[in-house]
């Protein structure tokens, strides 16, 4: 379906199809079976049953060969599952973090991004965590998925044997955008990899603010044009006056600086009215924080 | 009824007052929820599940026409996340899993083994007060605290633990389901071993009465851990103690265990009545003995104890060891056998019958044939393997509605209009029940089907809103709803005229030879003026 776009696409189908065709193949046989024997033997052409009790020849048979497909399928399914655990010892690591509702990708240079980026034909190991609650790391075109547990790292590997983008979901249910928990991997060649992991082709002239709202998920609750999502958007925020609910107590608060830092380290202590405590606290060095209210203030 | 409609309608020579009309020490509907006779309480489980069940595929209409495109189409994203939690709690909770048993174990099983009630019955009328306090606290806890509960009906944490949502309350009412489980399977255990006819040796108990019996013992053994574990969860919400919530020191994984610990011996606790309403209507139709007898009892039992070790095929890519995979997708092969073996018996049973075709036979067939389906693409995900790639995703949305509604739902509604006649005395249009069948059995699978496509091209489920890519078998999918559910309401509107208006029954209109078909219909309140002598196995025809 994908042919052959990771290194466990071909085993992963060839396991499948082997369960198809046999399934296919008793499917056929035995509802054929049912609905001739059904009109076959209907009462207006078979006034007098026979009371046949079992038949011990049979009974075995259907047994013992049906015993013996399963365990077939399950040797294939087992087969073919083993590669994805063998991690090649050159693999290039990248760590995954997944939070409501958005994934992170760090790469050892300290470079960050929001999509995968990976080179051809080279293994990635990639480690998943999680900060909030379960999430699941699936890209359906290369045939892996694993759960990401907070404070249990996981990990996948593939290598990607095609250039293009393929799609990243979010499979475990985390909450009200679980749907949109969804991003890319762009397997690029490798002299484009390099350049993007180098920092100079891709990354573009966006302000150091929006990157690091991008980078750390951010913008998935957030939206920066105005609209409705899960939490306040960022347009026109600054400056405003505000109902929060703080301890349970409504009161104003003005959208200043450090109201607004205070939302990103300590987002329960003062919710905005209308929308739903669940976000999580974020661990930023000041200098990010800084940023990240700077371009919000442009945001008018 | 009217005297002249008894007359002519009863086969026996003095017809008497059923368990519908009978004298009781109440009036109205106190003499109804106040009940102990099996067969009223068959009634109100019956009247109650299927109200929920309404709710429930009504529910899952809507979340089928908000699935209908991409994007939002008639409701929100958290509304939607709602939905698909109260339809999974009540479709699993409160219709599949009390089910068969509560509904015709309750009316036929004391029947079939010649006895004149349960062996508690006021038991067994505590265990639908609990249903319908379970079943209130979670309609409530839609209304009332900080929103409908989301994350669906597996709780899975820490999300559950976190979550704004009213979850505590909905688990708390699933625990209230949980007890009513367990005390039906105990009353029938009990009921099985202690209160046959004489002469009724384990070897003539008639096969439903046996899948009743494999039943109650994973109700009693199984639904105390999904007890305990929804009682862990509402402590780690109240009191913040770290049972599953990493947060706390918890580990979620453990929840998972214990949550399938119970959950998929729960399949079973689906299944196998349905399987054995299919095993007494398959020989009736074809007024010939079953093939395999003791094949269909042992494999059973077999399905009961093997059903157990089994739980960790649904926690593939959770993050358990690959010793924990490996065992778990081997024992799950295994127990596809004994699967095979029933439907192999089915037809054979059908092999030179004298096939009696009505719509009873015709929801067997179906029940044959998605329960097929069901289990081939069972093995496709017991796989681990393939199970990686299609875990979470429309795959297994496709899978477990081809097992759990093609399955225990045709089966229901089959074991519905083979016992109708006798509950009710009275007999549906027959036509008009088989095109509703043709209805619901097209728009069965015209629904589930797509979503195998979707799943293998990877649709994760639980998705309020997808790619293009997904856009056409999502909207093929959508319309085989709309036929599946007109199926089911013209069957309804068939089966609730005919209880007034269609035609006197007679007491065996199928020919059957089990022990509920000897008796009046409507059955008298004790069953038998005299228990009858069972000199024979269940299914001797002539
Ligand atoms: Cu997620
Ligand atoms: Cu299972």
């Amino acid at each position: 379906m994908f042919n052959g776009t990771s290194t466990f696409v071909e085993g992963v189908d060839n396991a499948f199809l082997f369960i198809v065709v046999i399934s296919l193949i008793l499917l056929i046989v035995l509802t054929f079976l049912m609905v001739y024997f059904i009109f076959r033997y209907r009462k207006e052409r078979n006034p007098v049953a026979s009371q046949i009790e079992g038949n011990v020849t049979l009974e075995v048979l259907w047994t013992v060969i049906p015993g013996i497909l399963v365990l077939m399928m399950f040797w294939y399914g087992w087969k073919a599952y083993t590669p994805m655990r063998e991690v090649p010892e050159d693999a290039m690591v990248v760590k995954a973090v997944a939070r409501m509702w958005a994934f992170s990708f760090e790469y050892d240079n300290g470079k960050k991004s929001d999509k995968l980026v990976v080179p051809i034909n080279k293994p990635v190991k990639v480690v998943l965590e999680a900060t909030d609650v379960l999430h699941a790391f699936y890209i359906p075109a290369f045939r892996v998925k694993q759960d990401m547990v907070p404070g249990n790292p996981q990990y996948v590997w593939f290598s990607a044997s095609k250039t293009g983008s393929y799609d990243i979901f979010c499979a475990e249910y985390c909450g009200t955008l679980h749907s949109a928990m969804i991003t890319k991997v762009e397997v690029l060649e490798e002299t484009d990899y390099q350049a993007w992991y180098e920092g100079s082709a891709l990354a573009g002239d966006e302000p150091v603010g929006l990157k690091l709202l991008k980078d750390n998920a951010c913008i998935s609750c957030h939206s920066t044009d105005g609209s409705q999502l899960v939490g306040p958007t960022f347009k026109g925020l600054f400056g405003k006056t505000h109902k929060v609910v703080s301890n349970g107590v409504e009161k104003e608060i003005v959208a200043d600086d450090a109201y607004l830092m205070k939302s990103i380290t300590d987002p329960a202590s003062d919710v905005v009215v209308g929308f739903p405590a669940i976000m999580q606290p974020y661990q930023l060095p000041d200098s990010s924080l800084k940023s990240m209210v700077e371009f919000i203030k442009t945001l008018k | 009824m009217s005297e002249t409609v008894l007359k002519a309608g009863s086969a026996e020579p003095q017809y008497q007052p059923s368990y519908l009309e009978m004298e009781t020490k109440h009036k109205g509907i106190l003499s109804w929820i106040l009940a102990t006779d099996h067969k009223r309480i068959a009634q109100l489980y019956f009247f109650s599940m299927m109200t929920m069940f309404l709710i429930g595929a009504l529910i899952g209409v809507l979340i089928r026409i908000e699935l209908m495109a991409p994007g939002r189409t008639i409701m929100d994203a958290q509304t939607y996340n709602g939905f698909f939690t109260l339809h999974g709690i009540i479709m699993i909770f409160m219709f599949v899993i009390p089910g068969l048993p509560a509904v015709f174990g309750n009316f036929v099983m004391p029947i079939m083994i010649g006895a004149k009630d349960v062996a508690f019955p006021r038991v067994n009328l505590l265990s639908w007060y609990l249903y319908v306090i379970g079943g209130i606290i979670v309609l409530t806890s839609q209304f009332v605290g900080s929103g409908p509960p989301d994350g669906g009906w597996t709780f899975y944490a820490p999300y559950s633990v976190k979550s704004a949502a009213n979850i505590g309350m909905a688990a708390m009412g699933a625990f209230f389901l949980g007890f009513s489980s367990i005390l039906t399977g105990l009353n029938f255990l009990v009921t099985i071993h202690r209160m046959r006819a004489p002469g009724m040796s384990w070897d003539r108990i008639p096969l439903f009465v046996w899948s009743l019996y494999a039943t109650g013992w994973i109700q009693i053994l199984a639904t105390p851990v999904i007890g305990i574990t929804l009682v862990l969860i509402v402590f780690e919400r109240v009191f913040q103690l770290g049972f599953f919530d990493p947060a706390f020191g918890g580990d979620p994984i453990l929840y998972q265990h214990l949550f399938w610990i119970y959950s998929h011996p729960a399949v079973y606790v689906m299944i196998l009545p349905a399987m054995g309403a299919i095993s007494e209507i398959i020989p009736t139709f074809a007024q010939r003995t079953i093939f395999g007898y003791k094949a269909i009892v042992a494999s059973s039992l077999l399905i009961a104890f093997v059903g157990y070790f089994v739980w960790g095929h649904h926690m593939y890519t959770s993050g358990m060891s690959d010793t924990a995979k490996w065992v778990f997708s081997f024992i799950t092969f295994l127990v596809a056998i004994p699967s095979a073996i029933k439907v192999f018996n089915w037809v054979a049973t059908l092999y030179k019958g004298s096939i009696n075709i009505q719509p009873p036979l015709l929801y067997a067939v179906a029940f044959m044939f998605t329960f097929m389906i069901g289990g081939f693409t069972g093995l496709i995900i017991g796989a681990v393997a393939q199970d990686i790639h299609l875990h979470d995703t429309t795959f297994i949305v496709g899978h477990f509605h081809y097992i759990v509604f093609g399955g225990t739902g045709f089966a229901f509604f089959g074991a519905l209009h083979y016992w109708y006649p006798k509950m009710y005395g009275r007999m549906y249009n027959i036509k008009l029940a088989n095109i509703a069948w043709g209805l619901f059995f097209f728009g069965f699978n015209v629904l589930y089907f797509p979503m195998f496509v979707a799943g293998y091209m990877g649709m994760p489920r639980r998705y309020f809103d997808y790619l293009p890519e997904f856009y056409i078998p999502n909207l093929i999918s959508t319309m085989g709803s709309w036929f599946l559910y007109a199926g089911i309401i013209l069957m309804i509107y068939n089966l609730v005229k005919s209880r007034k208006t269609g035609a006197i029954a007679p007491a065996n209109p199928w020919h059957g030879v089990t022990l509920e078909w000897s008796i009046q219909s409507p059955p008298t309140y004790e069953n038998f003026d005299e228990i009858p002598v069972v000199k024979d196995g269940p299914y001797k025809f002539k």
